[in-house]
């Protein structure tokens, strides 16, 4: 509750504060040198969710703590993290809430088998209404 | 006044709701006493529309004339803003927007009771009776909880302003065209409640259903389009499409609508899918319901704020359950009485529609899963995020899938045919198509798989949607057959303006003085200038630049970054620069400490193609729609002629 109020109060703050005088972090608004490393951050950046926005990704935010998370995942791309260290880096400290792509888990199978299994069960009920109608109407054409 | 005699309005829509629901199912009646009441209902649903217009028109004129002594018009608005977006600061907001949502569900039933002339009488009094226990819900839901004319005393000075975000003209045609979308999917449901009250679903159903389905997939279709270039333009990051839950709010409305239109061709045409077309039309507008009331109540984004206002939650809870409810389990009652339909072979144009039904409806329920799943975890004490990663990878296969199926769908023929006798040409281009992907996965480096698959589809398809206009006439080819190669022909050069865009786009942040110069992608971007401007109710300042295309003619951009004083808001307004290889997308951001300028740069080429691909879309949904009401027209004159 606390801190979602404090949450709150940091996405009106952030407009007022980029006016004051803390700079944006290094590489909120810059990209790194290496064309592969700032490919390789950028993807990794459209799937971390940026905390104090209504659903945007620290990709597509100008708040000032998605410019601090851009900065981060740069900094540590550039230092040779994989993606995946990245991320799980700040998934430790955030949680899953932070990235928009759900982790394999007991808690999460219902949700990755879900295509597979809906497409099985619908073409399962498909098939079965198809040979019904073929066999129920036989060859009266 | 205004507000008084908008509440009396809407006090008396509501008690002719009443009455037409009473009157609308009075022709149902099992031995057939009441009947003759059951013809007031079309008058009745008429008056009950224009009412409920009325009480809209009285909200418009309090918005448009600021007066600050209604409570919604001194939350909402402000007496300095522009007219266009007090006139739309009317919808801008909860209770405006449910009145234009009952506004337009009174439109709804005015269609119905003054157009529809062939369905029998019972089906369409039912029809209308179903559309007025939608709409008294809604009623008791604005008149008890949401009343957007009540009043503030003493009134304030001055409004509390609109969020600037919805100070764009995008506010005045967005919403109400989506709503549209959403709510003419009433129709639809309401006809299929009918026709189960009645256990009466045939041909003439179906042909009367599928105007309404078509004028809601057309709104839907371009509300969805214009709604993602809005969000382009507007946050300023280039992106077209977030995965967010308002937007997957409008997307399964319009998955629903899309299945639903090609299953009622199939139970209007052949007869078929009788059952299965009524459970669309049910989920569809489900769907609509589910998507603005669950998402715009704020259960979704944060259960924080539902719990602000808990009756207005509860209220809208109940609401659906009984309506969904309701429309499931008279459907569980009643569908045995609807015979099933004619028949078909797996190899048929109607096996093709259940697989583009099936394709669309395990999209459907992906999107429904991956938008509900974090509630449900978090009631179950586990916060995590379901997002772009997520779909993209669920549902982007599933959809490629559906492209594929396009390639051959439309050529095959009613009831059954075999594979063979199709056109070389088609499998050719889906042949072609998937080496292509494979050579693009392979030959560029670091490309992704799906907009390379999408690229390859995209290109194929746009040949392949074509063929159904070739071997026959194509000045007697029928209007019909057209609006489905456009609306294909759409699909296709959307899917290229998305997979391009996501495979080409070439970004540039950088930080540059006044007459510095860059570089994205094939273009030179020089800052010239950074000056003050002053709007309406807004300050800026604003960028100069001058961009070449491989150094060639100057053109200029002007990006802005906007502060608004009521409420007190900075944003950044993108200056787009268009060209049909693609669009050149420039923010400014925030100063420097060394007097240098942020400019955020993106050259996306043919992302454009995206939105024209919607239009297209929209079009070939609009030229069927104008097709069929001639061809319905055409045949009642014949039938006159033949049957004096």
């Amino acid at each position: 509750m606390m801190r979602r109020v404090l949450l709150v109060a940091l996405v009106f703050a952030a407009p007022l504060a980029a006016q004051d005088a803390v700079p944006p972090a290094e590489y909120a608004y810059r990209q790194l040198p290496d064309a592969r490393a700032e490919a390789e951050a950028h993807a990794l950046m459209t799937t971390l969710r940026c905390l104090v926005c209504q659903g945007q990704s620290i990709a597509d935010s100008d708040a000032a703590l998605a410019g601090d998370m851009r900065s981060l995942v740069r900094q540590r791309i550039a230092a040779g993290e994989t993606p995946d260290q990245v991320r799980a880096w700040l998934v430790d400290r955030y949680g899953d809430w932070v990235s928009y792509d759900p982790p394999l888990t007991p808690a999460t199978w219902p949700l990755w088998a879900a295509p597979i299994a809906l497409l099985g069960l619908g073409g399962w009920l498909a098939a079965r209404k198809l040979r019904r109608k073929r066999s129920g109407t036989g060859d009266g054409e | 006044m205004i507000a008084e005699t908008g509440l009396l309005l809407l006090w008396l829509a509501a008690a002719l709701a009443v009455l037409q629901a009473l009157a609308g199912f009075a022709g149902l009646s099992r031995r057939g006493e009441y009947v003759a009441i059951s013809p007031a209902a079309r008058p009745l649903a008429v008056l009950q529309g224009l009412l409920c217009l009325a009480a809209f028109g009285c909200l418009i004129a309090l918005f448009l004339r600021t007066d600050l002594s209604v409570l919604l018009v001194a939350d909402n608005s402000h007496s300095a803003k522009p007219w266009l977006f007090k006139f739309a600061g009317a919808w801008g907001n909860h209770e405006g927007s449910m009145l234009l949502w009952l506004t337009i569900l009174g439109l709804g039933s005015i269609g119905v009771a003054l157009f529809e002339r062939q369905l029998a009488p019972r089906i369409v009094s039912a029809t209308l009776g179903a559309q007025a226990v939608l709409a008294l819900g809604f009623y008791a839901f604005l008149l008890f909880a949401s009343n957007p004319f009540a009043r503030l005393s003493p009134a304030p000075p001055e409004g509390a302003g609109l969020n600037p975000l919805l100070q764009d003209p995008g506010l005045a045609f967005h919403p109400p065209t989506l709503y549209l979308g959403y709510v003419g999917l009433s129709v639809a449901f309401s006809f299929a409640v009918g026709a189960m009250l009645a256990g009466d679903a045939n041909r003439a159903f179906a042909r009367a259903m599928r105007p309404s389905v078509l004028i809601a997939w057309v709104f839907l279709t371009l509300g969805i389009t214009a709604g993602s270039y809005w969000a382009y333009y507007e946050l300023g990051w280039g992106g077209w499409w977030f995965w967010d839950p308002v937007e997957n709010a409008s997307l399964m409305p319009w998955l629903a609508a899309t299945a639903l239109l090609h299953s009622v061709s199939v139970t209007a045409n052949r007869d078929g899918l009788r059952a299965w077309t009524i459970m669309l039309a049910l989920v569809a507008f489900s769907m609509s319901m589910i998507g603005t009331f669950i998402v715009r109540s704020g259960l979704l984004t944060s259960v924080h704020s539902f719990a602000v206002d808990p009756t207005r939650g509860v209220f809208i809870l109940v609401l659906l359950a009984l309506y969904i409810g309701g429309a499931l389990a008279l459907f569980g009652a009643r569908i045995g009485k609807v015979a099933s339909g004619a028949t078909f072979a797996p190899v048929s144009r109607e096996g093709a529609l259940v697989m583009n039904n099936l394709l669309l409806s395990v999209i459907l329920a992906i999107v429904l899963i991956g938008t509900f799943y974090p509630i449900a975890a978090e009631a179950l004490g586990y916060r995590l995020s379901v997002g772009p990663p997520y779909f993209n990878r669920a549902a982007g296969p599933i959809a490629l899938g559906l492209v594929a199926l396009l390639f051959v769908g439309p050529l095959l023929r009613w009831r059954r045919d075999r594979l063979a006798r199709l056109p070389v040409i088609a499998w050719m281009m889906l042949a072609i198509a998937g080496v292509g992907a494979i050579a693009l996965v392979v030959l560029v480096p670091r490309s992704a798989i799906l907009p390379a698959l999408g690229l390859a589809l995209g290109g194929g398809l746009a040949i392949a949607s074509l063929l159904p206009l070739t071997r026959r006439s194509l000045r007697r080819t029928p209007a019909t057959t057209w609006a489905m190669v456009i609306a294909h022909f759409g699909v296709a050069v959307a899917l290229i303006g998305m997979a391009s865009n996501a495979a080409f786009t070439e970004e540039r942040l950088i930080a540059l003085r006044a007459g510095e110069t860059t570089t994205v992608g094939p273009w030179q971007v020089e800052l010239t200038a950074i000056d003050p401007v002053v709007g309406p109710n807004w300050t800026a300042i604003e960028g100069g630049l001058v961009a070449r295309y491989d150094g060639g003619a100057p053109t200029t951009l002007h990006p802005q970054l906007r502060a608004f004083t009521t409420p007190p808001t900075e944003t950044s307004e993108a200056a787009l620069l268009t060209r049909w290889k693609g669009q050149l997308y420039a923010v400014l951001g925030q100063p420097t400490s060394e007097g240098r300028w942020q400019l955020r740069l993106w050259w996306k080429p043919f992302v454009t193609l995206i939105w024209l691909g919607g239009i297209l879309i929209a079009l070939g949904g609009a030229l069927s729609l104008v097709a069929r009401i001639g061809l319905l027209r055409r045949a009642r004159h014949y039938v006159r002629q033949v049957m004096p």
